[in-house]
């Protein structure tokens, strides 16, 4: 008898869970999976709506498209390479060494993740730019005619902000993860006759590796997608892939060839995800 | 890392430690630690003799571990000097004290397997291959882990974790091991095992200096050729294990070190010469060893549990009784409580009288006046 109701109970909350899939997915079908397929299909199709397969090898070979893609992945692979060496240091002090105010300070930069992308970038035109502080006071001390510092407006520039924005990124589980070291461990490995640099090869870093692969890979994620610092540097020869879409798409209306970028460019993204996902995976992250 | 990553004072002290029995003193020369105003060691002078385990008991947050992490270098004391054989290392980061520590969770490196772990100490001092395959043997053999060696500290229990973290400490040769609650975080069976061991691992390495923190009187008392009691940031008490035991120099030590049955009395006679002190409780007169005590003095008579029995035996001329208040059978053991002028009693007695005596019996005590000691009741407690 209970039996019984227990086995007609089941399948209907079977069907009731079931049910429950459907907002979120067809939330993310109109919203994401939808836009997505418009893309990838006006990739194939010209600007007038005739199929045009040619088009695609046309681009893939083209200079701009080349230049944008090495552009890209080589700036993000400088600025995650930075934000890891700048983040670790970062973390390393900020957990480690007792400082009055390291708490504060570990706070204050992680309110930076709050803050938009070029904020930051706008500071660096007033700190930097050709008219910025520090252009002026060499041009005015030195009584230069042109402003002496210009690396704002190269690939250095743009990996030097990228840099500032996206380190908290890794600052971030690098701290969760120091947070977890047993300060015994530490000890121990001190009282062995272990110099500090070695406690931090030996020691700190292997509990840090999954979240310094975490965090890189999410660098390279936004780093690979980032377009407001980017642009807002206005960089001459510094094009990327979002920069190249939004060229094409927005000034030059050129819509296959955008869309062709843009599923390079999201095909990218999802390569780096998987990466991310299989690396955090196989270290039980 | 080569032979420069030694130190002058390392070079020298591993050499000599070599040589079996070549262990270092450790002297704390007035030491004092204070975090802020909070003052959590007063001035600490206390000698460990080479060879020798002192161990440090007393209640937690009385100041021992703070003691242990002064020796380390984790702690600066505010004044004070500590030396390690002939080294003054108070001023020495730890790395450069040549020491071995091992603390209550293991601190065992997790992504190390049981051999790097044990051979750490060494690969960080330079050693060469040959000598850190040596020594990494002889280490795991010692703590009877050898078979272990390709194992995770994770794929581990609790005991030979601990036992691992001990080869760990004694692979570098230090010249003093450091144990704060190393017994702690197991659970009894295995804890009494591993006091046995550790005091074996003693006998094998005889030269070794041992400074061995811990709450638990058990452990102290198997372990320790002396022991130093702490009581609030300071000793209280400090002595060869068995003389402590026996003489309790003060209240504090004879309740703290064992149990200890502390009657009021009032001397009557001074104990002159070798012979003893005679001591009044209420009407009846008590022979006890004594200390300085004079006639007129209030003090305390101290008489352990197990020195107290039911019967008249050979020599036990003093005599007590008390209403039984509480029986409560062990086994091995049968715990007595009884009342004696208002003073609860504890009779500790493998024998008994064949029925069990009833709650509120009037039963006589006895005991030998060499079990006794007087205590002077402690100043401003
Ligand atoms: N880092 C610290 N900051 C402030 N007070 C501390 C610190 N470490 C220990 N203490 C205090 O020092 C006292 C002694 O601590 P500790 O040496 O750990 O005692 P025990 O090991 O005997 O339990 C305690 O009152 C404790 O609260
Ligand atoms: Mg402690």
């Amino acid at each position: 008898m209970s039996e019984a109701a227990v086995i007609g109970a089941r399948p209907a909350r079977v069907e009731t869970g079931k049910f429950w899939i459907l907002p979120p997915a067809a939330l993310l079908a109109l919203l994401f999976f939808y836009p997505l397929a418009l893309i990838a299909r006006q990739a194939f199709f010209d600007d007038s709506g005739m199929a045009n397969v040619a088009e695609v090898t046309r681009v893939l070979h083209s200079r701009f498209f080349l230049n944008a893609l090495i552009n890209t992945v080589s700036i993000s692979v400088a600025a995650t390479a930075g934000c890891l060496i700048v983040g670790l240091v970062l973390a390393l002090i900020l957990a480690f060494v007792p400082f009055p105010g390291s708490r504060f300070v570990a706070r204050l930069i992680d309110t930076f993740i709050a803050l938009p992308t070029f904020l930051v970038t706008l500071a660096f035109t007033f700190l930097y730019g050709s008219a910025g502080m520090l252009n002026a006071g060499l041009m005015e001390a030195f009584s230069l005619p042109l402003p002496p510092v210009n690396f704002l407006y190269s690939s250095w520039g743009v990996v030097l902000a990228e840099v500032t924005v996206y380190t908290p990124f890794i600052l971030r589980p690098l701290l969760a993860a120091f947070s977890l070291v047993d300060r015994g461990q530490i000890e121990a490995a001190s009282v062995l006759g272990a110099r500090p640099l070695r406690i931090v090869r030996q020691v700190i870093l292997p509990a840090a590796i999954p979240a310094l692969i975490a965090g890189g890979s999410l660098c390279l994620l936004l780093t690979v997608n980032e377009f407001g610092i980017v642009l807002f540097i206005g960089a001459k020869g510094v094009i990327t892939l979002p920069l190249l879409i939004y060229g094409k798409a927005i000034q030059e209306s050129q819509y296959q060839v955008a869309c062709i970028i843009a599923v390079i460019n999201i095909a990218l993204s999802l390569g780096l995800f998987g990466l991310y996902r299989f690396a955090a995976g196989r270290l039980g992250a | 890392m080569s032979a420069a990553a030694f130190t002058g004072t390392n070079v020298m002290d591993i050499d000599a430690a070599k040589v079996r029995g070549a262990g270092s003193n450790v002297h704390f020369d007035k030491v004092s630690v204070a975090y802020g105003a909070h003052v959590v060691l007063h001035p600490l002078t206390l000698d460990i003799a080479p060879g020798e385990i002192l161990a440090m008991i007393g209640p937690s947050g009385s100041g021992k571990t703070t003691a242990l992490r002064a020796v380390a270098g984790f702690v600066r004391p505010a004044s004070g000097r500590i030396r390690i054989g002939a080294t003054d290392v108070t001023d020495l980061p730890p790395y450069e004290r040549g020491l071995g520590m091992v603390v209550q969770n293991y601190a065992l490196f997790p992504h190390m397997r049981v051999e790097d772990n044990v051979a750490f100490g060494l690969r960080a001092q330079g050693a060469d291959r040959a000598l850190i395959a040596e020594r990494v043997r002889d280490a795991l053999g010692t703590v009877g882990m050898s078979a272990f060696a390709k194992r995770l500290p994770r794929e581990l229990s609790g005991g030979q974790q601990q036992r691992v973290a001990i080869a760990r400490a004694l692979a570098v040769r230090p010249r003093v091991l450091l144990l704060d609650e190393p017994l702690s975080a197991l659970d009894a069976q295995i804890r009494r095992n591993m006091v046995e061991e550790i005091a074996k691992l003693h006998r094998d390495l005889p030269g070794l200096t041992i400074l061995y923190v811990t709450h638990d009187q058990t452990e102290a008392l198997t372990l320790a050729d002396k022991i130093a009691i702490m009581r609030d940031g300071r000793v209280c008490s400090h002595g060869p294990t068995g003389e402590l035991y026996r003489r309790p120099p003060n209240r504090f030590t004879a309740e703290f070190l064992g149990r200890a049955n502390l009657l009021p009395v009032t001397v009557v006679e001074a104990a002159g010469g070798k012979g003893f002190a005679r001591a009044a409780l209420g009407d009846t007169t008590l022979a006890s060893a004594g200390r300085d005590e004079k006639a007129g003095d209030r003090s305390l008579l101290c008489i352990r549990p197990q020195h107290l029995s039911l019967t008249d035996e050979g020599g036990h001329s003093n005599r007590i009784s008390g209403l039984l208040r509480e029986v409560h059978w062990q086994g091995e053991l049968t715990h007595l409580v009884l009342d004696v002028d208002g003073t609860a009693v504890r009779v500790s007695t493998t024998r008994l009288p064949i029925a069990l005596p009833e709650a509120g019996t009037r039963l006589p005590l006895f005991f030998a006046p060499a079990d006794t000691s007087l205590v002077p009741e402690d100043a401003g407690v």
